[in-house]
């Protein structure tokens, strides 16, 4: 796999909302507290400059574990750790949590609308106290000539720019630290797709320029092929599988992970008669997930073992997959 | 003859810094049994001109040229009356959001039934039959037993399912489906996809479905129609429009979408944004991001002509170049 | 700063130039209410100086002069436009001074309404948990209340508890907190509800990931987006705080015959409704009405104006 010094890596991390109702509903209704188990003994691990994406349908935990990595959330089991050290106590020193940011998916909700660009550009220069007076003005200047805007684009607000160029104003503010690590969450699935490439294409030169680490989230695979060394496909809050980008695109070994990639439209099907393969039924609820292998219900080789046991990553290769039929060497059909 | 044709469509917004064309001679038809794909980003119009042939366009929005005849009659110059009568009956709307168009108050049952006996002669028996057919048909399991259930009680594959149903119940022969599978996941949203595919199939049903997706597109549609602020500048085919687009900006569009069976290391991308409705450039609205801009295309307005395969909005494709 | 000095004319041309401008200038009711406003205001800041007569100079009155009816009546007289009062006072110079007290009280109610429900909303919807309940359900039972109770309750409680001396003195100030107590729930309720949205924004999670504090958020990121709804409710609030002192004042428990705020002047004059004398009591609450009604006409326009679905 990938070699280098890790910058980020969660070890069997886990976290659970609870998501019961006010308590006098509780007791009318005589039901007890709901735990909502978002994402679930998730581990990985990402070098310096590299791109690890994790993909799945909406609900399946790839922005909390998002979250998680940039500490919004503290995980209720298990550990993430930065640069060596557990997270907590790497965002407790101000030079450690300046070094890593994160990008957002709304343009339209991530930047403040009363701020003029240039101050939402320096507010992390100006939090971490990295420069001061004229020097903070120059550098969101350069910080906005590097995302491809104007140093004079600093004067307007937020509602004067396009989604593409919002983007790109986010971007510069999350560069505006120096960062070395950047979680990116569904940085593009709000932009139409020839602004997604620019911003896309823009990640990847800032990465090949400064060596960011990136924890790329996203629902569209094509994307994240392009984007990603590693990968992890995310299922109900647990990675059913993760390794290399290519290895996986090459020969998927989770039912879960082919039924994706089965499931999407392509532009190589234009006036063919090849119909992709739909997949039936849906995501069921995280709040009272199915037994065993929670992809049971929708599984094409689901079999006893899968509805009672929780299956564990077996190495195939490069690549681990949680699923007994993979284990079982079931899953070659 | 087409079922569908929309001639020299212009939408204009006045607003109090003057009169915004949103739409600048839209022109297009669908045949029966046919899906039009029309793609762009946001802002191009392809949602606004489906509001504008069902009737539904926002004030002070309004057609302020052009022609749309629905089977040879003209139905942009209807009374709101007359329209919401055309609505239903002869033209079902999908939107994306399937919450918006399914009233939170009623079963899904009621709604089908009242939608039915509102268009056709159908007795309350036998509205609620065809109403558990149509259920039963756009694939919700044990339909007979869900047919009271609110839109709530469905998660939301299947009320996009119950919103087809709906569009669909009343018999139109034209459904414009407006990104209606955007807010689906990718799995559910190939059973939608399916679903309408087999409809068109079996019914004889014309769609025209507006998406940004292109995949969706490719999938679903037989021909395409690009806009590009407020204009459509490329139409044809869609195994020729994907694959050899003639128009720069569709060249510039499709090959900015990554793809799942190639990995390249830069994505093409098309320098700039699209203009705003305020400030669109004089001649061709691509212009000023066309990497084969001539003299021409700063001064005059090219109309869509063939292209090779296509038709298309571009200079470069006059059979008779005029005036250096 | 060298930046800040050529923006400085174009942000007056900005602003006229704006949506908000532009509604004002389209809706006529706005334009009307706020000219009347500005006249109101103008006669009450200036009241020494355009005012007849100084109704607070105990040693100008003459009891000779008192019950003159207004200048179109036969027995009026010109110096004493809107007539007299049973002690010879200016009734249009003590509308003016009288305007002038109830703004101060209404405008100071109001603004401590804001401040302590800004703060607790902001606090009670970005704190969550137990903070808010508690905060909520307070204001939740004094909603229960009417404003009008609950002013005057808190205005016995502070008099009470003021020594016999102060009472005079510092009566505006207890007004402005007995009224403006009176109305911080709804203050709170709002800001806490927008709070609640904003918090769950992207651009205060990227706050958050960079380490500000909970309190910087809340005041450069957070409460900036929450002001909009604060400034309609405001100045709706402004036009009831005004009639809530004006009822406390005619109930005799707000502003002394010696200072009278418009509703004092109302109380005064409606002894003596029946005896024939009704400028006394009329002019006043004209006044008072028209002031309240331009307050409240600015505010409903100003809430449709913000509000984008009407637009």
């Amino acid at each position: 796999m990938a070699e280098g010094r890790i910058v980020l890596e969660a070890i069997e991390a886990s976290r659970s909302f609870d998501v019961s109702r006010p308590w006098l509903q509780r007791m009318v209704a005589r039901e007890g507290r709901r735990v909502l188990r978002a994402v679930d003994a998730v581990s990985f691990a990402v070098t310096v400059g590299r791109t690890l994406s994790l993909v799945g349908e909406s609900g399946c935990g790839k922005s909390t574990v998002g979250r998680l990595a940039v500490g919004l959330y503290e995980p209720s089991g298990g550990e993430i750790r930065f640069e060596g050290q557990s997270l907590s106590t790497a965002r407790a020193q101000p030079a450690l949590r300046r070094r890593m940011n994160m990008i957002f998916q709304d343009p339209y909700a991530s930047l403040n609308p009363r701020w003029r660009v240039s101050d939402i550009v320096a507010e992390p220069i100006r939090a971490f106290r990295l420069l001061s007076g004229r020097d903070v003005q120059d550098r969101v200047g350069q910080l906005l000539t590097q995302v491809g805007l104007s140093p004079r684009d600093g004067e307007k607000y937020p509602h004067e720019f396009s989604g593409g160029q919002r983007q790109r104003v986010s971007i510069a503010r999350a560069l505006s630290s120096e960062p070395e690590f950047l979680v990116c969450d569904e940085p593009t699935s709000a932009l139409d797709v020839s602004v997604q490439a620019q911003i896309l294409n823009l990640m990847r030169d800032l990465q090949a320029r400064m060596q960011i680490t990136y924890l790329f989230i996203s629902h569209n695979l094509a994307v994240v092929r392009h984007m990603s060394d590693l990968l992890g496909v995310m299922y109900l809050g647990r990675i059913v599988e993760y390794g290399p980008g290519e290895s996986i695109f090459a020969a998927p070994r989770h039912p879960y992970t082919r039924l994706l990639l089965d499931a999407i439209p392509d532009l190589g099907m234009a006036g063919s008669t090849r119909a992709r393969t739909p997949v039936g039924g849906e995501v069921p609820s995280p709040i009272n997930p199915p037994s065993g292998c929670t992809f049971h219900p929708r599984c094409p080789l689901a079999n006893a073992r899968c509805r009672a046991e929780v299956p564990k990553h077996t190495r195939d290769g490069d690549v681990l997959a949680a699923c007994h039929a993979v284990e079982e060497g079931r899953g070659a059909g | 003859m087409s079922l569908l044709d929309v001639d020299g469509l212009t939408v204009e917004f006045p607003t109090r810094r003057g009169v915004l064309r949103a739409l600048d001679r839209v022109s297009f038809s669908i045949a029966p049994g046919e899906v039009l794909g029309v793609v762009g980003e946001s802002g191009a119009g392809k949602s606004l001109t489906g509001a504008a042939i069902i009737g539904l366009l926002e004030p002070p929005g309004r057609i302020a040229a052009g022609q749309i005849r629905l089977e040879g009659g003209r139905i942009d110059n209807l009374s709101p009356d007359r329209m919401r009568r055309v609505r239903g009956k002869q033209v079902g709307a999908i939107f994306q959001d399937p919450l918006t168009t399914l009233n939170p108050l009623y079963s899904v049952g009621r709604q089908l039934t009242e939608t039915m006996q509102a268009h056709l002669p159908l007795s309350g028996p036998e509205a609620r039959r065809r109403a558990v057919r149509w259920l039963e048909d756009v694939g919700i399991p044990a339909a007979a037993q869900r047919i009271d259930a609110y839109p709530h009680e469905f998660s939301g594959g299947m009320r996009q399912r119950v919103v087809i149903a709906l569009a669909l119940c009343a018999e139109p022969r034209l459904v414009i489906a407006d990104e209606p599978t955007t807010a689906l996941d990718v799995s559910i949203q190939a059973q939608v996809i399916a679903l309408l595919k087999r409809l068109t199939r079996e019914r004889g049903l014309s769609v025209m479905l507006v998406t940004h997706d292109m995949g969706v597109i490719a999938e679903a549609a037989d021909r395409i129609a690009v806009m590009y602020a407020g204009r459509v500048i490329e139409i044809g085919a869609v195994a020729d429009v994907v694959r050899n687009p003639s128009h720069p900006y569709t060249v510039g569009l499709m090959g900015s979408i990554p793809s799942l069976d190639v990995r390249v290391e830069r994505l093409r991308q098309i320098d700039g944004a699209m203009p705003r409705l305020n400030a669109i450039p004089p001649g061709c609205p691509f212009n000023p991001r066309c990497p084969q801009v001539f003299d021409r295309c700063q001064v005059e307005r090219p109309d869509l002509m063939p292209a090779r395969q296509t038709e298309a909005a571009c200079w470069l494709f006059d059979p008779a170049p005029a005036h250096g | 700063m060298s930046a800040a000095a050529p923006r400085a004319p174009g942000a007056l041309a900005r602003w006229w130039d704006s949506d908000l401008a532009y509604s004002f200038r389209r809706s006529p009711v706005a334009v009307a209410a706020a000219l009347m406003l500005l006249v109101i205001l103008f006669g009450a800041a200036l009241a020494p100086w355009v005012a007849p007569h100084n109704p607070l100079d105990l040693a100008s009155l003459n009891l000779m002069d008192s019950r003159i009816p207004p200048v179109w009546d036969a027995e009026g007289q010109s110096s004493f436009p809107l007539g007299t009062d049973d002690q010879g006072r200016d009734i249009l110079s003590g509308i003016l001074y009288g305007v002038r007290i109830s703004l101060v009280i209404g405008v100071g109610a109001v603004l401590f309404a804001v401040v302590v429900g800004i703060a607790a909303g902001l606090l009670a919807g970005y704190a969550g948990g137990a903070v808010d309940a508690v905060l909520m359900r307070i204001a939740d039972i004094q909603l229960t209340f009417p404003a009008i109770l609950i002013a005057l309750l808190v205005d016995g409680v502070v008099t009470a508890a003021l020594p016999q001396e102060m009472h005079e003195r510092l009566k505006v100030q207890v007004l402005i907190f007995s009224i403006g107590i009176s109305f911080w729930p709804q203050f709170a309720r709002t800001v806490r509800g927008s709070t609640l949205v904003e918090r769950g924004r992207e651009y205060v999670m990227a706050a958050r990931v960079i380490g500000l504090s909970s309190g910087r958020i809340m005041l450069t990121h957070i409460l900036p987006n929450v002001l909009g709804p604060v400034f309609v409710i405001g100045t709706l609030t402004l036009g009831l705080a005004i009639v809530t002192e004006a009822t406390l004042s005619f109930l005799g428990v707000g502003l002394p015959p010696s200072s009278p705020s418009v509703g004092t002047l109302i109380r005064i004059g409606n002894d003596f409704l029946f005896s024939g004398e009704w400028w006394m009591t009329i002019f006043p609450g004209l006044a008072l009405v028209l002031l309240v009604l331009s307050i409240n006409l600015l505010g409903d326009w100003l809430r449709d104006a913000l509000n984008p679905k009407l637009r």
